[in-house]
């Protein structure tokens, strides 16, 4: 049978999320991804009729609060600590136009 | 050294048998005698000693510390402190320093439970055996050859090895029960929607949830009634009626049992069978009902569970971009190489597995065959269970198939891996509580009881559970 996925396709889907995958990485990865897509293959044969899909289970909808400013507590220069780079108050990424 | 049942701890605490200082200093005690078995990422001595002497000393003030007071416990290392790191066992977050906890952690604290350490898992909680932490494996309390399940292994291998009498977990499919069964403790995984996720890694929104492992079950139903709770902060939380789990009296009423057919009949150690059926007869001879029901589309909630759970990691996990938080690369020229890089440094191999599963069936052309598709066999398996459970009170089977597996055996095949899960899943797409007691052993080893009961029946889960605990 053939592979679900090719080192090509595993090539976009690694651009589509970010990834950078060594030629090693990407033919490992099209053996076991194909392996995984041929397992969740088994629901193509379910007939679900006329079911609709659920994505969450507790039957909530648009949980809203007042638009109000609550003091968490949270102070920024805690919160900068994680950051790599740091100027003036900001955070300092690369340059995004050339 | 091991502990006594939390509310007996907490009356010795109240009445000044023991200090708080002292349990703290137990468990850190405990924590570093079995340091070998690689189940602690970090350890909080000095802050939880602090914390302990400040208790002890609004006690013998007069004050009421609350229901946990005194009581020391470890925290998997994807749930957020201020004390210590919080690092999902990934180096994508291993300096991540959090500024605040998360609402579990506050609530426990809130009630005099002071946190000794952080556990290990499977990094950001993908796996079944903390053989995906980027950092080590746990070895199994029973015997150090064999893993000791996952992802919340390292919370699991703690309380089994009385590190502290109760360490939290997280549950997406499987994460606290089947570590419970392969280390021989009580696992309980809660309704969806009655702890707060904030301050959680997340790993799949709409399956994860927050539970406890404990020695017994009675342990378990107290800490987790003290997490129950609506938060303004995870939307998804709402009031459960009934959460008086600690109330376990009254315990003569007789139950409905369904044994589930899939379960029971399916590829299972044959010790593991023999001693769930032996518990089934032990039931009735109880007085309780019990009776084979089939749920159909049983077989197929693996498959659901590996399109729906990717998905949603992949989404999750795309907030990992090395500029507010996270590993950042030092190796760039531009922005998208930081991206890269930063991502593919940091990742390691099983959540790249997952972003691209995820992003291959959500991307259009497939997003309707898998992702959709999915979600919709889940829709008929929540059908098939609320059927089930208009003729019986609770679902009852093995939690796995097996007991605990070597160290390695399934490390080069993430779908052998990812077959442990398969009496478990089924519960985190329907959103129903579940637990996880121990059973019996095969060959030396631990395995579990699981328990399933209808959605929002989270009491009648630890009341049944204390049954059965005590019948064995």
């Amino acid at each position: 049978m053939d592979k679900k996925l090719s080192t090509e396709d595993v090539s976009k889907l690694a651009k589509l999320a970010r990834l950078k995958l060594t030629d090693q990485e990407k033919e490992k990865y099209a053996n076991e991804l194909s392996g995984i897509l041929d397992y969740v293959e088994l629901l193509s044969k379910v007939d679900v009729g006329d079911l609709k899909p659920t994505h969450q289970v507790t039957g909530l909808k648009n949980v809203m609060r007042e638009d109000e400013i609550i003091d968490y507590g949270y102070d920024v220069k805690s919160l900068m600590n994680n950051v790599k780079e740091e100027k003036d108050g900001y955070i300092k990424v690369k340059r995004m136009i050339g | 050294m091991s502990w006594p049942n939390i509310s007996e701890l907490v009356a010795k605490f109240n009445n000044g048998e023991i200090s708080a200082e002292e349990n703290v200093l137990k468990a850190l005690e405990l924590i570093e005698k079995n340091n070998k078995y690689n189940a602690i990422i970090s350890i909080n001595t000095d802050a939880a000693i602090a914390k302990a002497r400040e208790i002890d000393q609004r006690r013998k003030s007069g004050e009421n510390i609350g229901r946990l007071a005194g009581v020391p416990y470890i925290a998997k290392d994807n749930f957020l402190t201020k004390e210590l790191k919080t690092t999902a066992a990934s180096n994508m977050l291993k300096d991540y320093q959090a500024n605040y906890q998360s609402t579990a952690i506050k609530l426990l604290e809130e009630q005099g439970a002071i946190m000794v350490a952080k556990a290990n898992l499977d990094a950001f909680a993908h796996g079944t055996s903390t053989e995906n932490s980027d950092f080590f494996t746990t070895a199994n309390p029973i015997d150090m050859e064999y893993v000791a399940g996952g992802s919340s292994g390292g919370s699991a291998a703690a309380v089994a090895l009385d590190m502290a009498p109760f360490a939290l977990g997280s549950d997406t499919g499987g994460s606290i029960r089947l570590p419970a069964s392969f280390c021989g403790i009580v696992g309980f995984k809660p309704t969806y929607g009655t702890v707060s996720r904030s301050g959680v890694v997340a790993m799949a929104s709409s399956l994860d949830v927050v539970g406890v492992l404990t020695k017994n079950v009675s342990d378990a139903a107290i800490v987790q009634e003290v997490m129950t709770a609506v938060d303004p902060l995870d939307s998804t939380t709402f009031e459960l009626e009934d959460k008086n789990f600690s109330e376990l009296d009254n315990q003569d009423k007789k139950y409905r049992f369904g044994l589930i057919k899939e379960h029971i009949e399916g590829e299972i150690d044959p010790n593991i069978k023999a001693g769930i059926l032996n518990m089934v007869e032990k039931l009735k001879s109880e007085g309780h009902q019990v009776e084979e029901v089939s749920i159909p589309d049983l077989p197929l909630a693996l498959a659901v569970y590996y399109i729906v759970c990717p998905a949603e990691v992949a989404s999750n996990l795309s907030r990992y971009d090395g500029i507010r938080y996270g590993h950042s690369t030092d190796q760039s020229n531009d922005l998208e190489e930081y991206y890269l890089n930063s991502r593919s440094e940091g990742f390691g191999a099983e959540a790249k597995r997952r972003i691209m599963i995820g992003t291959h069936v959500l991307s259009s052309g497939y997003f309707d065959a898998y992702y959709n598709k999915a979600q919709t066999v889940r829709t008929s398996l929540i059908n098939q269970f609320n059927d089930a459970f208009t003729n019986v009170d609770f679902l009852i089977g093995p939690t796995s198939p097996s007991t605990a597996f070597k160290v390695g055996e399934k490390s080069k095949d993430p779908l052998a891996m990812y077959l442990m899960d398969i009496m478990t899943v089924a519960t985190n797409l329907v959103g129903i509580p579940a637990i996880s007691i121990p059973a019996g052993e095969s060959n030396g080893l631990p395995y579990g009881l699981q328990i399933m009961a209808n959605l929002r029946h989270d009491h009648d889960l630890f009341k049944v559970s204390k049954i059965l605990e005590d019948i064995k």
